[in-house]
């Protein structure tokens, strides 16, 4: 600062410049605002402070990773607690939907404004993390994938069997009481001809009153269908959800309804397999997962229950 | 920096024994380099009817503001008894009669609109009052400066009491003034949280304790920002942090009626001595009185400009020469730019309050006003709201029929809870089933409140032929006959 009067000033301004010249061309030394210099030193001074108490210093020996500060700040720590806090705040509420599904079954849940919401809440969660990937955000399902809105069950909608379904998956060896039945590929492993396969996909469509063409082998179809697909299908079709064998006369196909799509199932004997989720969810996420499927409108019995309007829905 | 002053506001004689203030326009922009550091404004103590108009309303203001809080206003036992409530955890706003609900802000919109106008309006009709009397930096700065001189006393000392090196006598001064600006600054956040919370439950909690984070963070918030704004940096707010006077230049004009020097009366300014002749001279006797009475620290002389809130103080302090002295007041006065060229043309100055801007300012008052209050008074008590599901867009079940899901929200707005019932037309064969609800679909929603349902549409087979069936959902009050209707549309997929 002594030199302050040595240094040049700006003609222009009349300013004193900082006495650094680049190819003739000099800076003004002009002062920095008050208020910016009083927040830079308070800066420091927080920067001081924070470090005190704060994790700050990385890679300093002996202090195992880093400086833990005298508060012991850790977010992965703070975040364990807040998960533990909220837990423990939806635990009253699982329990008491667990209580209520157990004793009251699940229909009583309609009953209660807040348990309803509640489970819905929870279950859209749980689904939406869990279920969605392959049945869609709203539980509409894809080709292969079920539709779990609508009335049409292949391994049963009642509370109790979805929630078995859930619990132990399909087709899901891992788990001993997984739902399991195979239909063989009839083509894929020459059980039945060509000719056989496209007889008894017509004789298929004319259970659920599909139009097949005129010249279809419907006599041949329909042996066909006694001797290979009555076992699990039952002989007029309807399915038997005990082995998880679809209904086949009604207008909701898993792997579609068109005349292509019928026949390559024949060939091929779908396999679709779901993950068994006992051991990789908590029982009562689990319950509140089988209430929200059976409530998305589609579940047994639930439209006996709301209304007699409505009755036929189920 | 300043001249070194022996003796304050002692320069002299300016006329007839009044005293020549040695006081300076430290904040004028002339004055002013752009680096310099703030110099201290020491405004002295006026009387006159602008001083005791800024006194009546700073009492006024403040007492609204510290006890509106506690004004009751009976809306039934479901709801908050508080006139003015900010209720965040429950989202509603309640004022006296008025309860707004979230989706409603757009009342505080019109609010806001409607208070740009008056100030629009006010300005150029008045010029800076809202700055001059009413804005909050100006109330609270004058109450600071109130408790300054109650401690320090008037300008001048002040001024010796800076000047003076550390004592007993300017430590307990100093320390007493600042102590009471802390304490008024914490009455200031803690009324201002009184607004958010109940004010009689909250004023116990927060002595004992138990008060919410956020009411502690805001009183210490409003706290700090009333201290230092008031206290410390007073003037520098309105220069350099508002925009409010970079604005006002477009909204005053030359009939506007501003603080205004009469220069055609005043000029030219200079000493007077007793008996010496009015003729050839102007009634300015350059006593700087205006200039000592700024809290702004500028010269009014120096006309219109960016640093004047236009509180009038220095129309008090120059009428107050001017009857010493024995001439007409209203040297300083409020004055329009037209006057002036009217008098010093000979004419007779006169005010036009009806321009075409003040027109066309009433005009848009009085229709965001009209509008405001039609949508106050019929405001539904009942709101309905239908979303349909789109994921899936619709379900074909077993038998063909198609179903569609919708999320109604209900909400009852009276203050009591409510039974509805639920119809939905659209097409002969729909079915309507609420989930949740049994029989008859009711839907009971509590008070104050909003409710969400599930409602599942059906139409059967037959029926779903068209892509797109149109449906109205109306909800009804049986009791009041009051109803409120949603539209929607039932995808079947078909086409």
């Amino acid at each position: 600062m002594a030199d302050h009067d040595k240094m040049p000033v700006d003609e222009l301004t009349g300013i004193e410049t900082t006495g650094h010249e680049w190819d003739g061309i000099t800076e003004l030394d002009n002062p920095l605002p008050r208020w910016w210099l009083w927040i830079f030193y308070a800066s420091i001074v927080w920067s001081i402070i924070y470090m005190i108490f704060m994790p700050a210093w990385p890679a300093l020996p002996g202090f195992d990773g880093h400086t833990r500060g005298l508060r012991n700040h850790s977010e992965r720590a703070n975040v364990a607690v807040a998960m533990s806090e909220l837990e423990a705040r939806r635990g009253p509420m699982f329990a008491e939907l667990q209580r209520v599904v157990d004793e009251q079954g699940v229909r009583a849940v309609l009953d209660d404004g807040d348990l309803l919401n509640f489970t819905l809440a929870a279950g859209r969660s749980a689904f939406g993390d869990n279920c969605a990937t392959c049945h869609g955000a709203g539980g509409g399902g894809f080709i292969g994938y079920p539709n779990l809105r609508d009335d049409d069950w292949i391994w049963g909608g009642s509370y109790d069997a979805i929630r078995q379904t859930i619990a132990g998956g399909i087709r899901w060896d891992a788990h001993p009481e997984t739902r399991f039945s195979q239909m063989p590929a009839f083509g894929r492993d020459e059980l039945l001809t060509r000719d056989e396969i496209s007889a008894v996909t017509d004789y298929v469509m004319t259970l659920s009153s599909l139009t097949v063409s005129a010249d279809a082998d419907l006599v041949l179809g329909a042996s066909v269908f006694e001797t290979q697909c009555a076992t699990c299908h039952m002989a007029d079709g309807r399915g038997d959800i005990t082995q998880g064998a679809p209904n086949l006369t009604n207008n909701i196909w898993l792997y579609g309804g068109s005349r292509e799509q019928i026949q390559a199932s024949i060939y091929r004997g779908p396999y679709g397999a779901m993950p068994s989720w006992e051991n990789r969810l908590p029982e009562p996420v689990i319950t509140a997962l089988a209430a929200y499927v059976y409530l998305l409108g589609g579940g047994e019995t639930l439209a006996q229950a709301s209304g007699p309007e409505t009755g036929e829905a189920g | 920096m300043n001249l070194i002053h022996t003796r304050p506001d002692a320069g002299g004689d300016a006329a007839d024994g009044v005293a020549r203030l040695d006081a300076q326009a430290v904040n004028a922009a002339s004055q002013r380099d752009l680096y310099q550091k703030r110099q201290q404004i020491y405004p002295k103590l006026v009387h006159g009817k602008f001083r005791l108009a800024k006194w009546v309303f700073l009492v006024l203001s403040l007492g609204v503001y510290y006890l509106l809080p506690f004004v009751r206003w009976d809306r039934g036992p479901d709801a908050p008894s508080q006139a003015v409530l900010i209720d965040f955890p429950n989202t509603r706003f309640y004022f006296f009669f008025i309860e707004i609900w979230p989706q409603e802000v757009y009342y505080i919109t019109g609010l806001l609109i409607l208070a740009a106008l008056v100030l629009f309006l006010v300005t150029a009709l008045f010029g800076r009052v809202w700055c001059g009397y009413a804005c909050p930096q100006t109330v609270w700065t004058d109450l600071f400066i109130a408790v300054e001189r109650l401690f320090e006393g008037d300008r001048n000392k002040r001024i010796l009491l800076d000047r003076a090196p550390m004592s007993f006598n300017k430590a307990w001064r100093k320390g007493g003034k600042h102590a009471v600006w802390v304490l008024i600054a914490a009455a200031t956040g803690g009324a201002w949280i009184l607004y958010f919370h109940d004010a009689f439950d909250l004023l116990r909690d927060f002595f004992t304790g138990q008060a919410p984070m956020t009411a502690y963070v805001f009183c210490g918030v409003l706290t700090f920002t009333t201290y230092s704004l008031a206290g410390l940096m007073r003037e520098q707010v309105c220069t350099y942090m508002c925009p409010w006077p970079r604005i006002q230049a477009a909204l005053t004009d030359r009939e506007s009626l501003n603080v205004t020097y009469r220069t055609d009366r005043g000029e030219p300014r200079g000493r007077h001595k007793n008996g010496e002749s009015w003729e050839g001279r102007g009634d300015c006797i350059d006593c700087k009185a205006c200039v000592a009475a700024c809290p702004m620290g500028i010269d009014i002389r120096d006309g219109a400009q960016l640093e004047c809130i236009g509180c009038a103080l220095c129309i008090d302090a120059c009428d107050d020469i001017m009857d010493k002295i024995s001439r007409p007041r209203g040297l300083i006065a409020y004055d329009t730019d037209d006057n002036i060229t009217r008098r010093s043309l000979g004419e007779k100055p006169r005010f036009s309050f009806i321009r075409p801007r003040i027109v066309l300012y009433v005009v848009l008052i009085a229709g965001v006003c009209a509008l405001m209050m039609t949508g106050l008074t019929t405001r539904a008590q009942l709101g309905l709201h239908a979303d349909r599901d789109r994921s899936p867009n619709f379900v074909v079940l077993s038998n063909g029929a198609v179903r569609n899901t919708y999320t109604i929200n209900v909400q009852n707005k009276a203050h009591e809870t409510r039974a509805l019932r639920l119809d939905v037309t659209g097409d002969p064969a729909l079915q309507v089933q609420v989930l949740g609800g049994r029989g008859e679909p009711v839907l009971e929603v509590g008070p104050d409140r909003t409710r969400l349902f599930q409602v599942f549409l059906t139409v059967p087979a037959q029926a779903a032929s068209r892509h797109s069936i149109p449906v109205v959902f109306t909800i009804t009050d049986p009791l009041t006959g009051e109803t409120a209707t949603a539209e929607s549309f039932l995808v079947t997929g078909a086409g």
